[in-house]
């Protein structure tokens, strides 16, 4: 313990002399008050520290205590459904302890010390341990097998002693070994640091989303990257909310980040009632909040996405699936930057530090699926807002995250207007990982890769078709190009377009998605014979199978799905009388 | 320390000024100033280290002179003095009585900056509030404990608007009302920022007519003020409204006019202390500062009130990029535009549908709150309403005549939208139910296999029919 003393105080930026033994990054309590702060540059004038609570009233004078240790995520039994600020300081805990405002100097364990769990071991005395071993389970809920692993800084050596089944608490001692180690169920790990795991794996199976722009145009991969950027109001949150109640992760982190104290209400509000169309429990039961709103200190909110990715490195080690929601990435770079003043430091683009992008790729890095240290696979997959100013794209928060990520969903201001949600722009938005995720869907639904670029084709012909109408008007063009344009109409609101709130579509499995755009594409390849065949425009377009096909989302069950198998022979079958109609028309 | 003064400044520049030290200040804490004429002024410790203590004035700094400075540290946060005698007076923008009536009996204290809200803690607000104005009950849905900005320009109605919102504002479920009759205790918190006087009066007078100015708090810090007393001006309000929500469990509707002029002062001030400027010489910390202030709205648990706001702010120039609008729509949970081309055309209120939204619609409105077509009545109006602003483009360039006849049901759908949804009288009271119906009699308008946003069900039931 190294003892210093408070010179300067300017917000939450403090220096303080007599610190020189302490390390970067060191966890310190500073003042009489003793505030959580961490250590973030040292020179020979003294020790600056950033300080994560309120530090108002904080006097020159006052002293630093430096705990010898970096800035650490408890990780253990006990943290699904649990709700975090950014430097895990249990919000339920605090609430109980100061009431419904946050005052500073409050403390709170992030796991319970107390609470016991029960653990059946995986290992005899006698057999080796190393980092990332198993050591035993622990049904942390229903729904999650919590697997105790060794952690990877764990000396190896021979077990000597394993606890037998039973009930333990976090503070007793589980296996020891002839290396010297006692090993509990939970342990500590310094966030800024990635956990190590033994080699990467590539990124081949989706991560399915239930929605049906993202899991058939612009797919995302288990151990990805995506970005989600837009202006305000255009639904960043919404899209972040639906991947996390529907997406097909095990374990979901959401990291509230700078972000409205009222959306992690709706969370805590909405998700303990909803159930996982998979395993049929509460997504509460799989979640992890981290909460730092805008109004919480903004050093704490610097800190909070590492806590975040912390906690899913770690449940990456037991071998699940995690998706890390971070929301918004904008508001951290903006805690970089309100830090970066508060240090005088040189600043690069629009105010941010020159070592912006440094961060985001370390961050973005810390995904990926991987081979873990017991062997097993795991992903953590990433999932970033963007809040650019002004919704202009080319600023650098969004232009940098572009250089990391692989999959970028383009939020577009229009489509909000219109209230057509997911408002993510098929013109702007693009998925690397496309095309190491067909072999999955060539096992799964072979007509995936097919239809998909058929289907991104003729949006785009109709982009650059819109822009001649904007000048000529629809009526101008050739039967041909019109039917694009109704065809594309039919994918928009038939298709894209998805109501979070409709109880049939808010989720669209993956059968069903694949089947309702074939039926689309299906009614262009014939309407477009038909129009060769001489058929006139406008008798296709009254046809009663064009609203059909835009209502079928939300009209068929998604546990009926053979009603939809039928309806590419249906579409055959009009199109087949509407030959005869005008054939006989014809020839008459 | 109380009582001890200190006397001598090294630097004096603008709002800014820099003290040896003498003793140790707290960061935060506030300081009485005295100049050579004896006036006390009102100060904060912005910075504090062995050496020199910075002081941000929060009143005139003419006259301060570096020798005959004298100061004070007070050894507390900036504080307004709390109780139910609130209601119905006037203060200046730091919180001293303004209406020549003594300070408020009360030995009760609360810091203006308050404390974040636990996120564990707050209540997740679903009561719809009817406003009685279509384009907001219907389509930007107004919830209790929400804050929802007006964004405006010089010379649009927005404080008629403002005005018609608190007059008519009531919940449906519990059937009180804002008026005098209402069963819930409410209050209305009104913080003027940099507004003039005339602003002033226009509010006062429209409480005073509607007959709730004995429950309005005041807080005027008027364009004759210093500036940087702006920059406590909502926080005092806050805190007031936060102590009768939370402490005196009323529901307290905060109206915040004008937050362009408090960010013009904070750009003021931060230029004056030389900090790093972002977007438009605009602090970097803009945002962590506005959310500060926004986000001390909602409800918490344990206790029946709630604070719900309605911040006003005139874009500059109109420009909805402009960082105080953007960061601001970032915050809030969706915004209320009023639109000058809308104005022009003497429709009122000239809000502009499209870019307004309302975040806790979704989870306010509906079968028992407000009625079961809601949704698709209001998604569907923006789908139609969003294409008749591609077909008025398409029309500009290529002619009325030469649109297609779909296109032209849709050109006089967005007529009648705009004057009878849209348009209302400033003392017109719709309720939701009449909103919800002009809204079905202007989708009969369209052909029925344009209505996908709304189920087969909704329109047997609600479509006016042989039209």
């Amino acid at each position: 313990m190294i003892k210093g003393r408070i010179t300067r105080v300017s917000g939450p930026v403090v220096v303080a002399e007599g610190l020189g033994g302490a390390g970067l990054y060191d966890v310190v309590e500073v003042g009489s008050a003793g505030l959580s702060g961490e250590i973030i540059r040292i020179d020979a004038s003294g020790a600056t520290i950033q300080v994560y609570e309120e530090n108002t009233g904080m006097k020159p004078g006052e002293p630093v205590i430096s705990l010898g240790k970096p800035l650490s995520v408890a990780l253990g039994p006990g943290l699904l459904g649990k709700i975090y600020d950014g430097t895990q300081r249990p919000l339920e805990e605090l609430k109980a302890a100061s009431g419904s405002f946050i005052k500073a100097g409050v403390k709170g364990e992030p796991l319970s010390m107390d609470k016991k769990w029960p653990f059946v071991p995986a290992l005899k005395a006698g057999e080796a341990v190393g980092p990332g071993t198993l050591l035993g389970t622990v049904q942390e809920t229903q729904l999650t097998v919590h697997r105790v692993m060794a952690p990877p800084f764990t000396k190896s050596g021979k077990a000597t002693r394993v606890a037998p089944a039973g009930d333990y608490t976090l503070r007793d001692t589980i296996v020891e070994t002839d290396a010297g180690e006692t090993l509990r169920l939970a342990h500590d790990w310094p966030a800024r640091l990635a956990r190590p795991a033994r080699r990467r794996l590539p990124p081949t199976e989706p991560l399915l989303t239930g929605l049906r722009v993202i899991d058939i145009l612009f797919p995302m991969s288990k151990g990805g990257a995506a970005a989600v950027p837009g202006a305000f109001g255009t639904g960043k949150t919404m899209t972040q909310h639906a991947l996390a109640k529907y997406c097909d992760a095990d374990i979901i982190v959401y990291v509230g980040c700078g972000e409205r104290g009222n959306e992690m209400t709706e969370v805590l509000t909405e998700f303990p009632h909803l159930v996982d169309p998979r395993t049929g429990r509460s997504i509460m039961e799989r979640t992890i909040l981290v909460a730092n709103t805008s109004n919480m200190p903004v050093a704490a909110r610097e800190v909070s996405i590492y806590t975040g990715i912390t906690i899913a490195e770690y449940y990456r080690d037991m071998g699940y699936d995690v998706a890390v929601m971070a929301d918004s990435t904008s508001r951290w770079a903006e805690a970089l930057r309100e830090l970066s003043g508060r240090l005088e430091e040189m600043p690069a683009e629009e105010g941010f530090p020159a070592y912006l992008p440094t961060r985001l790729a370390e961050f973005y890095e810390r995904g990926g699926r991987v081979e873990t240290l017991g062997g097993a696979p795991g992903s953590v997959s990433i999932i970033g807002a963007v809040s650019p100013p002004g919704g202009d794209f080319s600023e650098p928060v969004t232009q940098h995250t572009k250089r990391f990520i692989r999959c970028f969903w383009g939020l577009d201001k229009d489509l909000a207007y219109a209230r057509h949600y997911p408002a993510i722009s098929w013109i702007d938005s693009y998925s690397e990982y496309a095309d190491e995720l067909a072999e999955w869907w060539d096992r799964k639904e072979p007509a995936w890769r097919e239809v998909r670029l058929k289907a991104l084709e003729l949006l785009k012909r109709e982009q650059r078709l819109e822009q001649i109408v904007r000048l000529i008007g629809p009526d101008a063009l050739p039967d041909e190009q019109r039917l694009v344009l109704i065809t594309a109409d039919l994918i928009k609101n038939g298709f894209l377009q998805q109501s979070s709130f409709d109880p049939i579509d808010r989720y669209c499995p993956p059968e069903k998605q694949v089947l309702l755009i074939k039926a689309i594409m299906e009614f262009h390849r014939r309407a477009e014979a038909a129009i060769k065949g001489g058929a006139p425009l406008p008798k296709i377009v009254a046809l009663p199978i064009r609203e059909r096909l835009s209502r079928l989302k939300n009209e068929v069950p998604n546990d009926k799905l053979d009603e939809l198998r039928g309806i590419e022979a249906e579409i055959a079958a009009v199109f087949e009388e509407l030959q005869r109609q005008y054939r006989a028309e014809v020839s008459r | 320390m109380r009582g001890l003064e200190h006397r001598g400044l090294a630097h004096a520049e603008g709002p800014i000024i820099i003290a040896q030290r003498r003793e140790t200040a707290g960061f935060g804490e506030l300081v009485a100033v005295y100049g050579r004429d004896g006036v006390r002024r009102v100060g904060r410790v912005v910075d504090t280290s062995d050496k020199a203590v910075a002081i941000q004035l929060f009143s005139a700094n003419t006259g301060l002179s570096l020798d005959d400075t004298r100061m004070e540290y007070l050894g507390r946060p900036l504080e307004l003095r709390v109780g139910p005698d609130l209601l119905g007076r006037v203060f200046d923008g730091l919180g001293q009585s303004a209406d020549g009536y003594p300070e408020i009996l009360s030995s009760e204290f609360r810091d203006v900056n308050g404390s974040p809200i636990n996120p564990a803690a707050r209540v997740y607000p679903r009561d719809f509030i009817q406003t009685g104005v279509s384009a907001i009950d219907g389509l930007n849905t107004l919830i209790r404990g929400q804050k929802l900005p007006i964004f405006s320009g010089n010379g649009l109605p927005h404080n008629r608007l403002a005005a018609q919102i608190v007059r008519q504002a009531k919940i449906l479920s519990s059937n009180s009302s804002s008026g005098a009759t209402g069963a819930e205790p409410f209050a209305i918190v009104f913080a003027g920022m940099g507004i003039k006087y005339d602003v002033a009066r226009f509010f006062v007078d429209a409480f005073e007519k509607s007959g709730v100015l004995s429950r309005v708090v005041m807080f005027l810090s008027l364009a004759d003020s210093p500036t940087i007393e702006r920059l406590v001006t909502p926080r005092s309000a806050l805190t007031a409204a936060e102590y009768l929500a939370y402490e005196r469990n009323m529901h307290v509707l905060v109206v915040l006019t004008d937050m362009t002029n408090y960010c013009e002062a904070l750009r003021e001030v931060s230029a004056a202390r030389g900090e790093v400027p972002s977007r438009k010489g605009y602090p970097g910390y803009l945002y962590s500062d506005l959310a500060s202030l926004y986000e001390r709205a909602g409800r918490i648990e344990g206790s029946t009130g709630s604070i719900t706001q309605i911040p006003i702010l005139s874009m500059p120039n109109d420009d909805v990029t402009n960082p105080i609008p953007d960061l601001t729509g970032y915050i809030t949970e969706g915004q209320i535009v009023v639109d000058r081309e809308m104005s022009q055309k003497g429709l009122y209120p000239p809000i502009a549908v499209l870019p307004s939204l309302s975040r806790l619609m979704k989870d306010g409105i509906g079968p028992g709150m407000t009625r079961d077509d809601h949704k698709d009545v209001s998604s569907q109006l923006f789908a139609a309403y969003a294409r008749v602003k591609s077909v008025r483009n398409l029309a500009a360039i290529i002619g009325e005549e030469e649109l297609s006849a779909l296109d032209k049901n849709y050109l006089r759908f967005g007529e009648r939208f705009e004057t009878d949804f849209v348009g209302q009288s400033e003392d017109e009271d719709r309720s939701i139910a009449e909103t919800l119906d002009i809204g079905w009699r202007l989708l009969a308008l369209l052909p029925r296999d344009e209505l996908l946003r709304v189920s087969k069900a909704m329109i047997e039931k609600y479509l006016p029919k042989g039209e």
